[in-house]
């Protein structure tokens, strides 16, 4: 029974569906799991309790016609959980306790679904390596000395290590795509707008997106079927009808141009890396894809234009963290603006107080020209780059990210070699293009190595198919050894 | 055509200085819930009862644009003649205080929603044409209270998020009886347009003036003070006639007028500094991702149009032709909407000069004794009509007329009942009259001599005797006739 736990989201549906096992059941053996992986330092609360009941009512009461039927699943600790403690990795919001329901996180409920706890992330997102959290680095069930990747850390641990059937993540710059790629599972940040972003808790708002954590594309087509949908709360939702990703999940790609852009590469990149990329041409090619190249020639600027926008966005977004109405607040101070600055003092870690003093920097009047303004031209040019590479190719294909996950402290004190890990991920918020990465092979170290799919804005559904095809035709296998309990 | 020459300058021993003032003003948006939430805006709930996740600026929570706040927005631009900018963006202006839940106010900064536009003032020297320099919409911030307790501040948030409409004026203002003028032609639009109830004891009008000054005839504008959120025209005037006078000391004493923001003390009756220019927030403005840029479609501003009430200005212009007004009437009667309703209820049914006139003295009189709006006159338009035509075909005298008011007024009856129970109905018959006047000439027959004589002025004391014998109800008219024929 055990074993339950390490097969896809996709696979434990049907058993659910077919009676071969009981939600209750399922439930109890990702507990054992979650219980038996402290190690892994991967969740920030569990709601076992909350979670058996759900799990009972639904075997009571079964409606096997839901997509994600009597499915327990934990959540990136950034999606605000109805009398649930919701942190975003922080110290400031140490005892916030939501009374409301993050609209991505219902419709999983919605849909038949329950919560089996919170996980750990960078603080606010803030982070490549899960190393920023105040509630401690996660590690990678890779290997013990590995960081999971970050933002959404906890989620990719968690979901590699089956500690949840699958999971979700939000990507503001490839905090999905980057921890997948890390951890040998797939990431999907949708289009802009695809997800709701109400009751997530805001760090970039143009670049913020919800998106699922899988271990197969099937599982990934399940989830963002469940997640997605138009909601009038979040005015940069997008009005449309929901699609069935999973049912119309197809594997011939005959005939579809991939676009392959020169400009993914950086210096002293691994030679696995430039191999896997090859590996993925070459089996895509044999499906039927055609391979063209192309030129996206402001990819080089997207790391800085992404380093000004996020931050200067995080900075004004942060600001409701006073510790007035909720969340924590500083007993040291003598009146209002001390209080203040005690507050977010000993509640914001460094790597979030940087960011606020980058954001209030390229904002401020008489630097707002220089970078705000220039970054925002900039990112325009990067999206005219896709826009007009997407009029002759269908999809793109680019590594994931620029190495494997790399040790636990290696780039702790070198906050732009971290960035630089983000260097594949970045220009694909910026154009609010969907993107998925998949694992695709491993390095010498035996490290799982992922590619990226990039789509057009709205056609998941595209490269999901190209991914679908991709894994069947891999032969990738993540083979992790349970060392942690 | 104007009788009196503008004269509002401050006399400096060096000479006269012109006073020049803008004025930003914050109107609040007639709607029922708030820019950003669906939270109610309703005055004068229980502290923190009117508040909604969103503004109270929890995790996660957005903003979603209120679509009536927008048209209210888009019918006062209207209503200043102001360009309507089909294509607008709204930025945040970060600044922490305690009543400011997100720690930025959504604002409109570079692209607002209304742009130029003007307003017309009637000053007793002509009329005068005031800029409006833009309309924006913005959120309001909470409330701190301080004065509830001696160590802490409380803050309500009930006002937090609710659409304020700010109207910049070009500094084209230059007294403070322009900006009395401004203030209540901006309030009159608005209230005509529903869209602002100017109510600025409840704080709906609110205003920030800016005041400058230079020696007359001086092209270049002077160094401007602010003087932030004076809340009563009363103030506003006060504040700029000391706020001119220490520019102008300053000046003469060959001193330098900083920039600066500062605040008007009602008790002592001056300002004082509040920060000067270097001090001055960064409010680092930038677009909210939060929103999308407000599309308006040109057909909703075009529906919108056509559908606009009667404005006062135009309004205005319609009474003076319509019905004979002079200008001043007209002006008096288009001020408020009700009034304006109200005069043409009874100029229908009436006379319409004597109606402009009798409303402006007696009624506006006994409204303003009683501190009434005239939606509550508990004399209907309709038995005011009767009372005006009553007068005007000689059933009763103006003086008749008077007490007959006042009955209507205790009573709420209409005048006719009041006329026949008191039998106060004028006397317009000659034959009675002429016996009443018989029998005074009698009586006084020394008098009528020494008229004869060339006491002319005895006149006068004929026709008091015939009114008092009469008890006041001999139509003056006929005695005048009727004693100048006897007389001869």
């Amino acid at each position: 029974m055990t074993e339950i736990t390490r097969q896809s989201l996709n696979e434990i549906i049907e058993k659910v569906k077919t009676k071969k096992i009981s939600s209750t059941d399922l439930t109890k053996a990702y507990i054992k799991n979650i219980e038996s992986a402290k190690k892994l330092n991967a969740f920030v609360t569990t709601t076992f309790d909350q979670a058996l009941d759900k799990a009972q009512q639904f075997d009571n009461k079964p409606n096997f016609d839901q997509l994600l039927p009597g499915i327990p699943l934990a959540v990136k600790d950034l999606f605000c959980t109805e009398n649930t403690k919701t942190t975003a990795g922080s110290n400031i919001l140490n005892n916030f306790i939501p009374s409301y329901e993050s609209t991505v996180t219902k419709n999983l409920w919605n849909n038949g679904s329950f919560l089996l706890g919170k996980l750990n992330c960078d603080e606010f997102a803030m982070g490549s390596s899960n190393e920023t959290s105040h509630y401690g680095n996660v590690i990678n069930p890779v290997g013990d000395h590995l960081v999971p990747g970050g933002s959404s850390g906890g989620s990719s641990s968690a979901l590699a290590a089956d500690l949840t059937p699958a999971t979700i993540g939000t990507d503001t710059g490839g905090s999905i795509r980057q921890p997948a790629s890390f951890t040998g599972t797939v990431g999907l940040k949708p289009t802009y707008g695809l997800c709701s972003r109400w009751g997530i808790v805001a760090f970039a708002s143009s670049l913020d997106q919800a998106g699922p954590m899988t271990k197969t594309i099937q599982d990934c087509a399940i989830m963002l079927e469940s997640m997605s949908g138009f909601d009038e709360k979040d005015s940069t939702s997008i009005n449309k009808k929901n699609e069935q990703y999973s049912k119309n999940l197809k594997d011939n790609i005959k005939g579809l141009k991939i676009g392959i852009p020169k400009e993914y590469r950086v210096d002293n990149m691994p030679k696995e890396v430039d191999e896997l990329w090859e590996k993925g041409k070459k089996i895509l090619k044999d499906l039927g894809a055609q391979l063209i190249d192309i030129s996206l020639p402001h990819t080089k600027y997207a790391l800085p234009t992404y380093y000004i926008v996020a931050p200067a966005e995080a900075s004004s977004n942060l600001a409701r963290y006073d510790g007035v109405r909720y969340g924590y607040r500083s007993k040291q101070g003598k009146d209002l603006i001390e209080m203040y600055e005690k507050t977010r003092s000993e509640g914001f870690g460094d790597e979030v107080k940087r960011r606020i003093l980058i954001g209030t920097y390229v904002l401020s009047s008489g630097y707002y020209d220089a970078y705000y303004l220039k970054a925002q031209k900039v990112r325009q040019l990067i999206k005219k780059d896709f826009d007009d590479s997407f009029k002759k190719i269908d999809a793109i294909l680019t590594p994931s990210t620029p190495s494997s996950a790399f040790k636990i402290g290696e780039k702790t004190n070198d906050p732009v070699s971290m960035y630089l890990n983000d260097i594949f991920t970045v220009p694909v918020n910026l154009a609010g293009l969907p993107a998925l990465s998949m694992p695709a092979g491993v390095d010498k170290q035996g490290h799982p190595l992922g590619l990226q799919l990039i789509g057009k804005a709205l056609d998941e559904q595209k490269i999901l198919n190209i991914g679908y095809a991709f894994e069947k035709n891999c032969g990738f296998k993540n083979e992790i050894k349970k060392w942690w309990s | 055509m104007s009788s009196e020459k503008f004269d509002y300058f401050i006399k400096g021993e060096k000479g006269k200085y012109e006073v020049v003032i803008g004025l930003e003003v914050h109107a609040q948006v007639l709607s029922k819930s708030k820019l950003f939430s669906g939270s109610s805006t309703k005055f004068g709930a229980d502290p923190n009862n009117q508040v909604s996740l969103i503004d109270s600026a929890f995790p996660g929570m957005l903003p979603v644009i209120n679509e009536e706040c927008v048209k209210q927005a888009v019918r006062t631009g209207l209503g200043l003649n102001a360009k309507i900018n089909n294509h607008s963006v709204f930025d945040r202006k970060n600044y922490f205080y305690a009543d400011l839940p997100q720690g930025y106010q959504i604002s409109q900064y570079k692209n607002p929603i209304v742009g130029e536009g003007k307003v017309l003032l009637d000053m007793p020297y002509g009329v005068r044409e005031i800029g409006i320099e833009r309309l924006h919409l913005e959120q309001d911030a909470g409330k701190s209270i301080h004065d509830m307790d001696p160590t802490s501040t409380y803050v309500d948030l009930n006002r937090s998020g609710i659409a304020l409409m700010e109207i910049v004026s070009k500094p084209d203002l230059r007294s403070p009886d322009e900006v009395n003028a401004y203030i209540k032609k901006l309030r009159s639009i608005m209230r005509y347009l529903d869209t602002c109830d100017g109510n600025m004891q409840e704080g709906s009008l609110r205003a920030d003036v800016n005041v400058s000054v230079r020696k007359e005839g001086d092209k270049k504008f002077g160094t401007r003070c602010e003087i932030k959120n004076v809340n009563s025209i009363k103030f506003m005037q006060m504040a700029i006639e000391y706020e001119a006078s220490r520019q102008v000391e300053l000046i003469e004493n060959g001193k330098k007028v900083d920039q600066e923001t500062r605040l008007f003390d009602t008790k002592k009756n001056e300002t004082r500094s509040m920060r000067s220019k270097e001090d001055a927030h960064d409010y680092r403005y930038f677009p909210d991702p939060d929103l999308l840029p407000l599309k308006l479609e040109q057909k909703l501003i075009d529906d919108l149009k056509k559908s606009l009430p009667e404005l006062p200005d135009k309004k205005k212009e319609r009474f003076i032709k319509e019905y004979g007004l002079n200008t001043y009437e007209a002006n008096v009667l288009v001020s408020e909407k009700e009034i304006s309703e109200y005069y043409e209820e009874v100029a229908k049914l009436s006379d319409k000069k004597l109606a402009a006139t009798w409303m402006m003295g007696d009624l506006f009189a006994m409204l303003n004794d009683k501190g009434l709006d005239i939606s509550k006159s508990p004399i209907s338009a309709k038995h005011f009509a009767e009372l005006v035509e009553s007068i005007k075909t000689g059933e009763i005298s103006g003086r008749i007329a008077k007490d007959i008011f006042e009955i209507m007024l205790e009573t709420g009856d209409n005048p006719k009942k009041i006329i026949d129970l008191k039998g106060m109905k004028q006397l317009s018959d000659p034959k009675e009259l002429e016996k009443i006047i018989n029998e005074i000439l009698n009586k006084n027959k020394d008098k009528v001599d020494q008229y004869k004589s060339g006491k002319v002025k005895l006149f006068g004391f004929f026709v008091g005797q015939t009114m008092k014998l009469s008890d006041g109800k001999a139509n003056p008219k006929l005695v005048n006739e009727i004693l100048t024929k006897k007389l001869k």
